[in-house]
């Protein structure tokens, strides 16, 4: 096969050219950018601040009395007013902080010592080690902590320093356990297998790329454990085993204020209130580091908490187009709130006949995939469709909500995904599975749901039908698990099928045996199918229509045939000569630079940048879908003269 | 002909499974790289050929066998042999800018002779060789492309300038477009730098572009191993047949006779019995026979410049290729 491109092999550098601009955050920057955590810190700050400059900022000794007023409120004089001996709380509070931070400081100290290098070694190094120190850390979790505490506070004559790390070193066995898990994960990535490729040292590794790894769930174990800590150091001061009185202290103070409950209760209050904002604090600090932590590891959508409208103005697409089973008609689809939408495919057309087998080829980045989801309605939450319309059988979808797919999915409409695993349930055999499938379809008895379980899977070419029910889905593999897939979408005689890569995750093998099986099914139940795929082999293999995207447009739709030996648009070409089967010595040709992110889309035909003919035309203004040949659609303006031009000269431009 | 720059001997790889278990992931492989030779691994899921490379490497336990190292690569192993991983995506440290992974491996090697200044200078040159501009190094991978990502794992590799590059699928999570820029790099660094490849890949249709060699495994075991071009035009071993065949192909007449093909060595699917001192092929191959349950099938020369272990492998050829022919007439119309 002879494919021309445009002869654009020499500015690969442009490939790099263009960078996102987001950068992942440091954990202090995640803190202080949130609005949360940013007010946590400036309050410890704070507090930390005026417990420290204690004498500077309050006049007299925590333990001055005035006797000639106790038990006051607030006043000018005592902004937080009196105890029952006439001592300031505010002076109390502050004076007091200073032995509960440095308690809570001892605990953690400890904590962090003991746990970080146990639990990174246990972690990354593994087998006996692991076994010796996670086992250890088990025997620490079952010391009751506060009888320890007591005695050795009995021991060491009411010392809370020795008290505090006592309790820091019964901590650690739980954080260890955390740090152990953060550090294990971080073993089994690629990256850690890069570094010991290199050849970098142990140490080096555990230092630069493992510990790194861990720092989040550390901070957010620590933040976690002064919380408790100062829980506990209030509770033991509380019960007068701390320092001796009159020393102050926050529990201190709150048993002096329950002694005087019912004369003064304004007392409680001072004391209280700073211990819960503590408390609160360091939760707060923890939760905004743990959901930074959860954030950057799930893959979300920008702005998926908008909800995205569909237009007022928009055109709800007059009518069906005639003999098609399904079509889409102008599909917009968007994310982010009215403001800022970002469109991820922008008037999307397309239709499948009867019986007809369409295939989808596109890129990462081309919205195939964001395609299939609005045709099926399973858009994920905060993008939605915002113009056109998907007809199924002349019944509008989008407008009608979840009711309109619910009577079209299954036995309209199925799909096939691309990780059969996951969407079979591991803890039901294979053949309840279809048996109840077929169940909630058709309402038949269960005998006969079984019997037409073990059948469907002989639809599938399963060679015994009667094992294969037997068995869960983690037992069968994985081109298996395909073909289980695609019995379940199977069930409810749909009309139309929705394979979304359903071979992308198998070898060429078994690719080979789902797509031989996905033709002879779509020939033998005259079902229509819609392929998606990236790979132009793949569905050449199957369909008899073709449409390719590109950045969210449909950029050409025509017969597989034609497409493959006359593609009109120039990406279509381009992408046809990039594939390696179709190398014919030389370099392979390549598209210079990458599909560009949605909000980078340009004005005029989406691929110009890239197109080696592009002209002032095509950047002009939006290019339209247009009938270029009898069966041919392209989204392109030259693509007549280029056809022509191509075609007369191929060798030549080929290189 | 000169030493090799790497070679394989008799490799033998068991990995623990629980319960004191064995799983032999290689069964006696033995191969050759030579000096600027681009040698392909071949084989599906499971078929040991990432097993390989992590030995190679001395990520994966070597239960029997050898792995040398000669040419220039046997003085430094550590910095001769370079791999480039398959996903862009967690082959580089989050947590790093991609200036510090490029460099890494330099500061490991050349750390105490080369100062900061220097190492900095080859970095960036380093990066601009691979078409990353020299100003991006200070930022983190999570502001790359795959594809970009990718070239900043092959400058991370080459900055030592290895002798050998293991490339472990390192083009599979990559889209068409990008995967060809990335092909014709690898070339392009092969001529300047003079380097060899180990190229690890599913896909026949790259192997055959970029490889000399291809050693094509099943099971833990060599199946069939040759000229990159002759293994792919002319496959001898069943397996091969039916992996050749297997490649979609968007010319019709190519995909019609891979489609009968196919269907010529089509099999119900069944499990896989135990290697043993059998064919590893055979629960799968139509042209087994009681030889192939009782013994194990050698490597030997065929009639073409490849290497084949098949007990069968002159029937099967001749069963095959007559077929073929004689469907030719079949696929031409009748006047």
């Amino acid at each position: 096969m002879s494919v021309a491109t445009p002869a654009v092999l020499e500015n690969e550098a442009d490939a790099a050219a263009s960078v996102s601009a987001v950068a992942p955050k440091g954990i202090l920057r995640t803190i202080v950018t949130s609005k949360r955590g940013a007010s946590a810190l400036v309050y410890l700050v704070l507090i930390f601040l005026a417990c420290e400059l204690a004498g500077v900022l309050t006049s007299g000794g925590p333990n001055v009395q005035n006797l000639l007023a106790v038990n006051q409120g607030p006043s000018i004089h005592h902004l937080l007013g009196t105890d029952e001996l006439g001592r300031d709380l505010l002076t109390r509070i502050l004076y007091g902080g200073r032995s509960s931070l440095v308690g809570i400081a001892e605990a953690l100290g400890a904590l962090l010592i003991i746990s970080i290098p146990l639990g990174v070694i246990a972690g990354y190094v593994g087998g006996l080690t692991d076994r010796i120190i996670t086992r250890g850390a088990d025997l620490v979790m079952s010391i009751p902590v506060i009888i320890i505490l007591l005695a050795v506070l009995a021991i060491f004559g009411h010392s809370m320093t020795t008290a505090m790390i006592a309790f820091g070193v019964l901590g650690s066995a739980g954080v260890t356990r955390v740090v152990r898990s953060a550090a294990l994960a971080a073993r089994s990535e690629a990256f850690i297998d890069a570094a010991k490729v290199i050849g970098v040292r142990r140490t080096d590794i555990i230092f630069r790329h493992v510990l790194p790894q861990c720092r989040g769930v550390i901070v957010v174990q620590a933040a976690l454990f002064a919380a408790i800590a100062l829980g506990v150091q209030t509770g033991l001061t509380f019960l007068s085993l701390g320092p001796a009185p009159p020393a102050p202290t926050w529990g201190g103070m709150v048993a002096d204020a329950v002694s005087q409950f019912y004369v003064a209760p304004w007392q409680l209050v001072p004391s209280g209130v700073v211990i819960a904002l503590t408390v609160i604090a360091f939760g707060v600090l923890g939760d905004v580091v743990r959901d930074a932590i959860a954030d950057s590891h799930s893959a979300g959508v920008a702005g998926g908490r908008h909800r995205v409208r569909r237009r007022p103005d928009s055109p709800r697409a007059g009518a069906a187009p005639e003999g098609a089973l399904l079509a889409a008609t102008g599909l917009s689809v968007a994310v982010g709130a009215d403001s800022a939408q970002t469109f991820l495919i922008k008037e999307v057309s397309l239709h499948v006949g009867f019986g007809e087998a369409l295939g989808i080829v596109g890129e990462s980045g081309s919205g195939k995939s964001i395609t299939m989801k609005a045709i099926a309605g399973l858009l994920p939450a905060g993008v939605a469709v915002t113009e056109g319309a998907v007809w199924f059988e002349g019944t509008e979808l989008t407008t009608g909500g979840a009711d309109a797919y619910r009577s079209v999915r299954g036995r309209g409409v199925s799909i096939v995904t691309q990780e059969p695993m996951r969407a079979l349930d591991p803890s039901y055999r294979v053949g309840r599975l279809l048996a109840d499938l077929v169940r909630s379809l058709d309402g038949c008895t269960r005998a006969q749901a079984r019997e037409c379980a073990i059948e469907l899977l002989g639809r599938v070419q399963i060679l015994d039908p009667e094992d294969v029910a037997q068995r869960y889905p983690h037992e069968i593999s994985g081109g298996m698990a395909q073909r289980v897939a695609i019995a379940m979408a199977l069930a409810g005689k749909p009309r139309l099928l929705i394979a979304d890569e359903p071979t992308t995750a198998l070898d060429v093998t078994v690719q080979a045996e789902i797509l031989d099986l996905l033709r002879r099914l779509q020939q033998d139940t005259g079902m229509a199918l819609i392929l998606v795929s990236h790979d132009l082999g793949v569905v050449s293999e199957i369909c008899d229509r073709v449409c390719v995207m590109y950045a969210g447009e449909v950029v050409e739709v025509a017969q597989a045939s034609e497409l493959f030996d006359q593609p009109m648009h120039p990406y279509t070409r381009a992408l046809m000569s990039a594939n390696p089967g179709s190398w014919q010595g030389g370099q392979l040709s390549t598209i210079p630079g990458m599909v560009p992110s949605p909000q980078d889309w340009p004005v005029g035909c989406h691929f110009a940048p890239r197109c080696g003919y592009a002209t002032d035309a095509c950047v002009r203004e939006p290019i339209i879908l247009r009938q270029v040949t009898a069966t041919d659609q392209a989204r392109c303006v030259r693509a007549e003269v280029l056809s022509a031009e191509l075609s007369r000269t191929p060798t030549e431009v080929r290189q | 002909m000169s030493e090799p720059l790497l070679s394989v001997e008799g490799l033998v790889v068991d990995y623990q499974l629980p319960r004191g278990q064995l799983r032999r992931a290689l069964d006696d492989v033995s191969f050759n790289v030579l000096a600027g030779q681009t040698v392909g691994l071949v084989g599906e899921s499971g078929s040991g050929k990432s097993t390989i490379a992590r030995a190679i490497v001395g990520l994966a336990p070597i239960t029997a066998g050898t792995v040398t190292l000669g040419g220039g690569a046997a003085a430094a192993p550590r910095q001769s042999v370079q791999m480039v991983f398959q996903d862009p995506y967690s082959s580089l440290d989050p947590t790093k800018t991609i200036g510090y992974s490029v460099a890494e491996p330099l500061r490991v090697h050349h750390g105490r002779e080369l100062g900061a200044q220097e190492v900095r200078a080859r970095t960036e040159q380093m990066l601009e060789s691979v078409g990353i501009q020299a100003s991006a190094a200070k930022l983190y991978p999570a502001q790359f492309s795959g594809g970009q990502r990718q070239r900043i794992a092959i400058a991370r590799a080459l900055i030592v300038k290895p002798k050998l590059v293991i490339c472990d699928e390192a083009l599979s999570a990559l889209d068409l477009s990008v995967q060809a820029q990335i092909i014709n790099l690898l070339v392009q660094l092969r001529e300047t730098h003079g380097i060899s490849y180990l190229f690890i890949s599913h896909d026949l249709s790259v192997v055959e572009m970029l490889c000399d060699e291809v050693v094509v495994l099943y099971r833990g075991r060599i199946a069939e191993t040759g000229p990159a071009r002759a293994v792919s035009n002319r496959p001898r071993h069943p397996y091969t047949r039916g992996l050749v065949a297997a490649v979609p192909e968007i010319d019709p007449v190519a995909r019609a006779a891979s489609r009968a093909t196919r269907e010529r060595l089509r099999k119900p699917v069944a499990p896989a019995p135990p290697l043993e001192d059998s064919c590893q092929y055979r629960h799968r191959c139509v042209f087994a026979t009681e030889q192939c349950e009782q013994s194990r099938p050698a490597l030997r020369l065929t009639d073409g410049p490849t290497l084949v272990a098949c007990h069968r492998y002159e029937e099967v050829a001749r069963d095959l290729d007559e077929k073929a022919e004689s469907e030719i007439p079949a696929m031409t119309p009748q006047s």
